[in-house]
């Protein structure tokens, strides 16, 4: 029966996971080591912009960048200011998504599917051009500082362009599809046969929806939360366009040290750092938050 | 069945409200004779006009494209071969780090997938002279990587749902492990190929950040041209590429649906 354990066996088997594998080992995992040494090293003037870092036979190792980390207060509020941004946007999300989600999911079940394209719908258009369209929206003689003032609710055009607050809003519109799918692939899956039963026993709708839809759709917001929050936190098309300068988000700051001051070594110390206090906790939370749902499948 | 109570149904329409208006709002003023994108001038499509004489933006579009192919293209290939390997494999030396790294890019910034791909190319010229600068090429390499792991996740949640009795029927007749795989697997996984085809070249058409970092002189992809001209203010010209973009992929999706309908139908 070895056949039943796989399709293939031998060299077909070598290759099917040889080719990825070597792929992956080149293109993704082998360049972390090249950020981390180039991150012990120092800038310089010249191509590439930084010193090797085997020097006269030695090891020309150093901490620099990483103090330099540590020093300057800029890349620690960056980094706890992108946390913020990235878990209020998500926590925001989940508040617009789960009436949107509930709404498909009780939806009469001709209307699901359509209903449910319709939000991925916008995820197939270009990022860059919806987080554009705000730009539009937002500016001082934008459609919504027009629009307040024609209603009488502003005397005058409100700064929302490069706030805090079009990040936000910018990170919510741009992933709320992320909040909806897995929300509704929970609610749309719960018995209902359990409300029935809540309702024949007398509870009031509220009640019902406390007891019995909410608990059960956690792991659909938990995922919900995880898959706005994931990718929040790196963002640099949103505060780039729709956040002022002052709004350092670590994706931004990145890209700042990257471009415009040329300093490849400290941008990668940069980014190590983002790889092992951010990026590698969440990796490791996505992976036990899979293994469980795969688990109670 | 219960009616969908109102407050839900007014949940529903203000969320698509919310969704639509903003690309609505484009739409409508690409068609704006004034120069000022907020200052309503009348009906025209003289911006389309310009889209079309607007060398740079239209050169990059087609740069755009053709990674975009390229890198799909060899995503599904890659993506495909993991997933099997991970569904299909069980046990083997190796898979923890293997599936680390299918899944790794997906919780991975951009920024940081950017930077560490240009690095590598640095570093790689410097030793062995290869690749020759950064290109085209280099680009779809960096998004062959990342879109591998979503073809992967797309790919291995069917290969997970298939029925395994008709594979295993082709082997026990006789039939070679890579004549089953191509006459009975490959067949009924093929729709989330296309899905995971689809995927990756969305992805790769719409990214910024990572071109941005490995891209050379003269490889300036579409997201690349419009970011630098939104930057500098608005401008109706994108408002116009915009509209035709989402003229394409509303197409796109209404065939995809009427034809799921009537595969379901027959």
């Amino acid at each position: 029966m070895r056949a039943r354990t796989s399709i293939a066996s031998g060299l077909g088997r070598r290759l099917v996971v040889g080719t990825p594998f070597f792929w992956l080992v080149v293109f993704f995992l082998a360049p972390f080591a090249i950020v981390f040494g180039i991150s012990l090293s120092r800038s310089r003037f010249g191509v590439p912009p930084y010193e090797p870092l085997w020097q006269n036979g030695a090891l020309a190792a150093r901490l620099d960048n990483y103090a330099f980390l540590l020093d300057d207060p800029l890349y620690l509020t960056a980094l706890l200011n992108s946390l913020e941004i990235a878990a209020l946007s998500a926590a925001i999300c989940l508040v617009l998504g789960y009436p949107i989600a509930l709404g498909v999911a009780r939806a009469p079940k001709s209307w699901r599917a359509p209903l449910l394209l319709a939000v991925i719908l916008p995820f197939w258009t270009s990022f860059l051009i919806r987080v554009y369209a705000w730009t539009g929206l937002l500016k001082k003689e934008g459609l919504i500082n027009d629009a307040l003032i024609w209603l009488g609710l502003a005397a005058e055009p409100i700064q929302m362009l490069q706030t805090d607050f079009a990040v936000h809003l910018g990170i919510v519109y741009s992933y709320l599809p992320f909040m909806v799918l897995p929300l509704y692939a929970s609610l749309e899956r719960q018995d209902m046969s359990l409300l029935e039963a809540a309702s024949d026993l007398g509870a009031r709708p509220w009640r019902a929806f406390l007891t019995i839809t909410l608990p059960l759709s956690l792991p659909g917001a938990l995922a919900g939360f995880l898959l706005v929050f994931i990718p929040a936190v790196g963002e640099f098309v949103i505060p780039e366009l729709l956040g002022d300068a002052g709004t350092a988000m670590i994706g931004k700051v990145l890209w700042t040290e990257f471009f415009n001051n040329r300093d490849w070594p400290l941008a990668a110390a940069l980014a190590i750092t983002v790889l092992t206090l951010i990026v590698a906790p969440l990796a490791w939370l996505e992976h036990l938050r899979l293994k469980r749902s795969e688990a109670s499948q | 069945m219960k009616r969908l109570s109102p407050w839900l149904m007014l949940a529903v329409v203000l969320g698509y409200v919310f969704l639509y208006g903003p690309i609505l709002s484009l739409v409508v003023y690409s068609f704006n004779a004034s120069k000022l994108v907020t200052v309503w001038g009348g009906f025209s499509t003289k911006w389309y006009a310009a889209l079309l004489e607007n060398d740079k933006l239209l050169d990059a579009a087609f740069l755009s494209l053709r990674i975009s192919v390229v890198s799909a293209t060899g995503a599904v290939l890659l993506g495909t071969l993991s997933a099997i390997a991970l569904v299909r494999f069980g046990r083997f030396r190796g898979r923890f780090l293997f599936s680390a790294m299918t899944t790794a890019p997906l919780v991975m910034p951009e920024v940081i997938t950017g930077l560490s791909m240009l690095l590598l190319f640095v570093s790689l010229q410097h030793a062995i002279g290869w690749p020759d600068g950064r290109s085209p090429l280099t680009i779809a390499i960096a998004h062959i990587t990342f879109a591998t792991a979503y073809v992967s996740v797309v790919v291995q949640a069917r290969l997970a749902q298939m029925d395994r009795s008709l594979e295993e029927a082709a082997l026990d007749l006789g039939a070679r492990p890579l004549r089953a795989f191509l006459t009975v697997t490959l067949p009924l996984i093929a729709p989330s190929l296309i899905a995971g085809w689809l995927l990756a070249f969305t992805l790769s058409l719409d990214d910024l950040v990572v071109a941005s970092f490995v891209s050379g002189p003269g490889s300036s992809t579409l997201p690349m041209v419009v970011f630098s001209s939104v930057r500098l203010g608005l401008s109706p010209e994108v408002n116009a590429l915009a509209t035709i973009l989402l003229a394409t992929v509303a197409i796109a999706a209404i065939a995809a649906g009427v034809l799921a309908n009537r595969n379901r139908k027959t």
